[in-house]
């Protein structure tokens, strides 16, 4: 037993949740799996006077299927998204994501609106939700509010919601169209947080060889103080032809054009900012590659690659 | 010291009720309100897996016939106050699923640990032998390369791995028949 003393709540809904949330003030942190906070609170690196544990709270679970997204509450753990055939057909991303995170012990508590809020930038979820531009709902003693992914990330470790405001849930738009998805990251040790890592979205427009980037998301984690967008690159590709794009010397160009204007990248222990980016380049050109594959691989006619089906 | 809360656990089959400190680790009510000390404190911040147990809530349940249920979690990062209402089976209750459990009986994992010398010291054992059971539950027949995978949420010092992952392997194979494509 190392955290130090706090007081233990357990409300039963959402709005009693944020009321406490108000009433307690900056004393208060909300616990979902704990798989982040209770390591930080076994270290004394954070210390609070009263937890607020979301797991009586009704209506924080599920995945949904609405038509052309996919609603997940906030309090669903990775294990169940990592499951969910509901998720591997509309979201592929966050699938492909989810084994990356941690070990399979702490999936099974670890959630999704945990991993949002705790807004590591080092971290799968919080990269696939700005790839995908997912929309984090929240509810605060003001009401319900919706937050672009591109505006929830604002600092290390921290997001635009409110200290009175609770994550209830994230929707994602559903794959459409001819579209690859792909997600690439470097850690020292499986389970560990990525030294760097890479998220790519992509959709075409036309067919086979000839079709058209129309849209393209690059994620970009373990390279900043948050996930981040490589919006440079992204729109130096949107609109070319994919048979120009799937080269492997276009893949390390556009890997490098990513790695172009990051202004903070870490340097830590296990690799300097320089050694990061050039593993990021890697990365991105690797990730690039199996999207534009996946892709490719839902062309009529065109058979989907051994490497797109083991993606 | 904040207020103590009450909390009921059904550990190994039989409720535990307490009044713990909120700050309590469910290994810790586990090893000194229950005196279950087979699930070991390593790390205390949920990097080594010895303290795996599992865990049923009323959210997940996996359950397969003479097989335990619950979810295999690291009992370090959970507080005692969470768990209250939900189940947990140690290292002391992991051969209770067996058909008909005699005193000192071993689960199949438990036996090929100790057939393959899936273990030296013992300190990181339990921990294994939980999260080993948890999988080969949910994932019968596993490769060799999902049984690294597997294993690697939980630390040994001693044996270099490879007699854990024979014992697996061997588990594995004597859990479930090889199935035709």
């Amino acid at each position: 037993m190392k955290p130090a003393p706090f007081e233990y709540h357990a409300p039963a809904s959402a709005k009693e949740t944020v009321e406490l949330l108000a009433e307690l003030g900056e004393g208060a942190k909300l616990i979902a799996g704990g798989q982040s906070l209770v390591p930080v609170l076994a270290l004394r690196l954070a210390v609070f006077e009263h937890l607020i544990d979301l797991r009586n709270v009704a209506g924080l679970r599920g995945i949904e299927d609405r038509g052309d997204a996919v609603w997940i509450g906030a309090g669903t753990t990775q294990a169940a998204i990592g499951r969910s055939g509901l998720v591997a057909a509309k979201v592929p991303l966050l699938t492909r994501a989810t084994p990356l995170i941690g070990h399979f012990q702490i999936r099974n508590r670890g959630t999704i609106g945990g991993s949002l809020a705790h807004a590591e930038a080092a971290a799968e979820y919080p990269a696939a939700a700005l790839t995908l531009d997912a929309v984090i709902e929240t509810l605060s003693p003001r009401g319900q509010r919706s937050i672009p992914a591109a505006r929830f990330f604002t600092g290390i470790w921290s997001t635009a919601l409110e200290p009175d405001e609770l994550l209830t849930g994230v929707t994602f738009t559903a794959a459409a169209g001819r579209s690859g998805f792909a997600i690439e990251e470097f850690s020292r040790r499986p389970g560990d947080f990525a030294v760097a890592g890479a998220a790519i979205a992509i959709e075409l427009d036309g067919d086979g060889d000839g079709a058209q980037i129309r849209r393209c998301a690059i994620g970009l984690f373990g390279l900043g103080p948050t996930p981040l967008r490589a919006a440079a690159a992204e729109a130096a590709v949107t609109g070319s032809h994919v048979r120009d794009a799937r080269t492997d010397a276009r893949a390390g160009e556009i890997g490098r054009a990513a790695m172009a204007g990051l202004v903070s990248v870490p340097s830590d222990l296990h690799g300097p900012a320089a050694y990061r980016t050039r593993v990021g380049a890697a990365l991105v050109a690797a990730a690039w590659r199996r999207a534009v594959t996946e892709a490719l691989g839902e062309a009529p006619g065109g058979a989907l690659s051994e490497e797109a089906a083991g993606g | 010291m904040a207020d103590e809360t009450g909390v009921e656990i059904r550990v190994n089959g039989r409720l535990r009720r307490a009044r713990v400190e909120p700050r309590l680790t469910l290994v810790d009510f586990l090893r000194e309100r229950c005196q279950l000390t087979g699930t070991h404190v390593g790390c205390e911040h949920g990097v080594c897996g010895a303290c795996t147990v599992l865990l049923t809530t009323g959210d997940e349940n996996a359950s397969v016939p003479g097989m335990p249920d619950g979810q295999a979690v690291r009992a370090c990062l959970i507080f005692a106050v969470q768990a209250d209402g939900a189940e947990v089976t140690t290292i002391e209750g992991i051969a209770a699923g067996l058909a008909q459990p005699r005193a000192g009986e071993l689960s199949a994992v438990q036996a090929a640990f100790r057939e393959h010398h899936g273990l030296q010291c013992g300190f990181c054992t339990p921990g294994f032998v939980i999260s080993v059971t948890a999988f080969l539950r949910d994932h019968p027949g596993p490769t060799d390369e999902e049984i690294r995978d597997a294993l690697s949420g939980n630390l040994c010092r001693c044996t270099g791995y490879q007699g854990i992952l024979a014992a697996v392997r061997a588990a594995a194979d004597s859990m479930h028949a090889p199935t035709e494509e």
